[in-house]
């Protein structure tokens, strides 16, 4: 038994992941209130404070995110959340994170849409939008909490990604997720290690924020120490001034994926329960999670051999272990709650155009229940 | 005493510069850099946060900390890094177009934060970058290359926004009175919370051709006539305003910046 007693109590999902981000080190918050994510909001302008960190309501969700870029430029780490609408109108400004590799976190907690949709149902709608939303060559991490525990849990490891890799990493829950209440004990500091992006160390006249080390990432210091540097949304060179050089562009375009790929087992998470001996798999993410986990238990109940796999990250896609596991079944089932199936594409990619997927998709703004999943089995 | 020229903080090499003969963009940028100079600000204090556009290009010439942002964004991005960074000194400067046109809601916010931040407005009434698109801040009737029968909308002051929108300084000044547009940069530097530096100054290539005010040395004489300190524009009579601007010092207050407020919300929330 732990020698710490851990205070358990009752917490709601997006009370989870404003004290993660807390307990990460977040020392500054911008953001702009929509349902379902307020609630982290409100927490933030609450939390920030009494932490010596900062909170600004901005005027929108594009000067918020860009006012996070610029507040972990000066060295805090940073974060904002927000829901579709909200994250439609950030995804510019998260472009220059991606380009400037600047570490950042942003909560997108999925709402039924489109558009203004049902604003304040849930809907898992935003896969794409969260892999591709920005325009040009660019890639950044998701990760997808299952639970209440993960969503604070997650929310460490996206703060500790981010820090790690210099670029932004988003936490994509649910309206389901974000509004549970499950029973947590905040784990004391200390016993989750926190990442801190690598600081220059040289000298710094020879200093440039893009000089990539061997594990792919470039140190990055904070405006106000002793190394003066350039950040630039426009193509640049390693030094961080406008640079239109095809074979620059080349360099940098790939750098900013290879960082990614050459980690990617670091990054890639999954959760698997009851896989060993399963005939059949479901795929699940975010409020899935949970109605497979019951589904499958029901299943086996009946005699139908059922196992899940959590994809804890989505982006970058866990194409091997989807692949793994979906080649030892004699069917793939992915529930979502969207329409088109975006996680379903993703599984079908991987397993193949031959190999049948049982899709589940519900978007009526209702979350989908064990029973949905049953109904396939 | 010796001139500054603000050369030390010019990176090395880069000259000449991107912009057109005639262009006020240089002139208002070695402006901002012998304010610095004067200043004594050290390249690691200042960060200069651009937009995009002509204006947006000038971070290329600097030694200074930067960062080049998107359009009409550079604001709000300065806002991040003023407020975990409170000691640096943040200059975001900017077109019209950036500024107040694609820009305009984070601009009145940060004069109504009050954040301590200083904005240098490089306005040539278009977008220059793009080919002399209509702009917020053309004049009603004036010809761009999307008002090419005149524009139908009216203009924007920015000066009068930011004062209304709580700016603790703002200053309109011109490239064509070297002089006092850096009197006017420094104070803006100097002083604490937000404060607007709306800088006219000639795109002769776009604007100015488009609307026959001669060559790049003819906008500047027309620049020197039609820009007169408060008093003496209000000896014009009604016709003469039209068209006429108002510069030097325009608005200045004291009001708390954002971080001394911030501050004291700490200091309460870390009580209670
Ligand atoms: C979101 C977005 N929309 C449009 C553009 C294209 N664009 C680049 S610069 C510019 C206008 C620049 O005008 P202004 O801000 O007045 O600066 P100037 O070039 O006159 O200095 C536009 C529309 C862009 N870069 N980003
Ligand atoms: S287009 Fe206009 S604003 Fe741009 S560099 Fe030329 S003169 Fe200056």
């Amino acid at each position: 038994m732990s020698k710490v007693e851990r205070k358990v109590r009752l917490i709601q999902g997006n009370e989870a992941i404003a004290a993660g981000a807390v307990y990460a080190g977040a020392g500054f918050y911008a953001g702009y209130p929509i349902t379902p994510s307020s609630e982290i909001m409100n927490d933030a302008a609450r939390l920030m404070p009494r932490v010596g960190g900062i909170f600004v309501q901005m005027e929108d969700e594009i000067g918020s995110i860009a006012a996070v870029v610029g507040a972990s430029l000066g060295g805090a780490k940073a974060f904002t959340a927000t829901s579709g609408p909200g994250f439609s109108l950030m995804q510019e400004n998260l472009g220059v994170a991606v380009m400037g590799e600047v570490p950042c976190v942003l909560i997108n907690v999925q709402r039924s849409g489109p558009s203004t949709g049902l604003a304040t149902k849930p809907g898992q709608a935003d896969i794409m939008q969260v892999r591709w939303g920005r325009h040009g060559d660019q890639t950044i991490i998701a990760l997808c909490p299952g639970s209440v525990p993960e969503c604070f849990l997650l929310t460490v490891k996206a703060f500790n990604l981010s820090e790690k890799f210099r670029v932004p990493v988003v936490l994509v829950t649910d309206e389901v997720i974000a509004h549970a209440r499950q029973n947590f004990a905040i784990p004391e500091p200390g016993e989750i290690p926190l990442v801190e992006r690598k600081s220059p160390a040289g000298p710094p006249e020879k200093y440039r924020p893009f000089d990539a080390e061997e594990d792919g990432v470039a140190p990055l210091a904070a405006y106000g120490g002793e190394y003066v540097f350039h950040i630039s949304s426009s193509m640049h060179g390693p030094d961080g001034y406008s640079n239109n050089n095809p074979d620059n562009a080349i360099w940098r375009i790939k750098q900013l994926h290879e960082k990614i790929e050459m980690h990617r087992d670091e990054i890639v998470m999954t959760n698997t329960y009851d896989t060993d001996d399963m005939d059949v798999l479901l795929v699940a993410c975010g409020a899935t999670t949970g109605a497979s986990r019951a589904a499958a238990l029901e299943a086996r109940r009946n005699g139908i051999r059922a196992g899940v796999l959590h994809l804890v990250t989505i982006w970058p896609f866990p194409d091997r272990e989807v692949k793994e596991l979906a080649g030892r079944v004699k069917k793939v089932v992915v529930p979502e709650m969207n329409y088109a199936g975006q996680v379903a594409g993703e599984v079908q990619k991987v397993i193949g155009p031959d190999t049948e997927l049982t899709r589940v998709n519900k978007y009526n703004g209702q979350i989908i229940t064990p029973r949905d999943i049953l109904e396939v089995l | 005493m010796l001139q500054k020229t603000g050369e030390k903080y010019l990176k090395e090499g880069v000259l000449p510069h991107m912009w057109c003969s005639g262009c006020g963009i240089g002139v208002m940028l070695g402006a901002l850099l012998r304010s610095f100079e004067e200043l004594g600000y050290a390249k690691n204090e200042v960060v200069v946060v651009t937009g995009i556009g002509c204006t947006g290009k000038a971070d290329d010439y600097l030694v200074t900390n930067a960062l080049h942002t998107t359009h009409g964004r550079a604001l709000a991005f300065a806002t991040g890094i003023k407020a975990v960074r409170p000691e640096l000194k943040i200059v975001a400067l900017m077109g019209d177009g950036d500024s107040v046109t694609i820009g305009g809601n984070h601009f009145i916010h940060a004069a109504r934060r009050n954040i301590d931040v200083t904005a240098i407005v490089n306005n040539n009434f278009n977008y220059g970058m793009t080919g002399g698109q209509a702009s917020g801040t053309t004049p009603g009737g004036k010809l761009s290359s999307t008002t090419l029968y005149g524009n139908p909308e009216d203009d924007f002051d920015i000066s009068a926004l930011a004062c209304t929108a709580g700016a603790n300084y703002v200053a309109r000044t011109t490239i064509a009175h070297g002089w006092e547009m850096q009197q006017l940069i420094k104070e803006a530097l100097t002083k604490k919370g937000f404060s607007l530096v709306e800088v006219l100054s000639p795109c002769p290539t776009n604007y100015g051709k488009r609307n026959k005010m001669g060559e790049p040395l003819d906008m500047l004489r027309w620049l020197r006539k039609n820009c007169v300190p408060s008093d003496a524009y209000a000896k014009l009579g009604e016709a003469e305003k039209e068209g006429s601007f108002i510069i030097g010092k325009l608005c200045e207050r004291d009001k708390p910046d954002f971080n001394t407020r911030y501050a004291e919300i700490q200091e309460k929330a870390m009580s209670v």
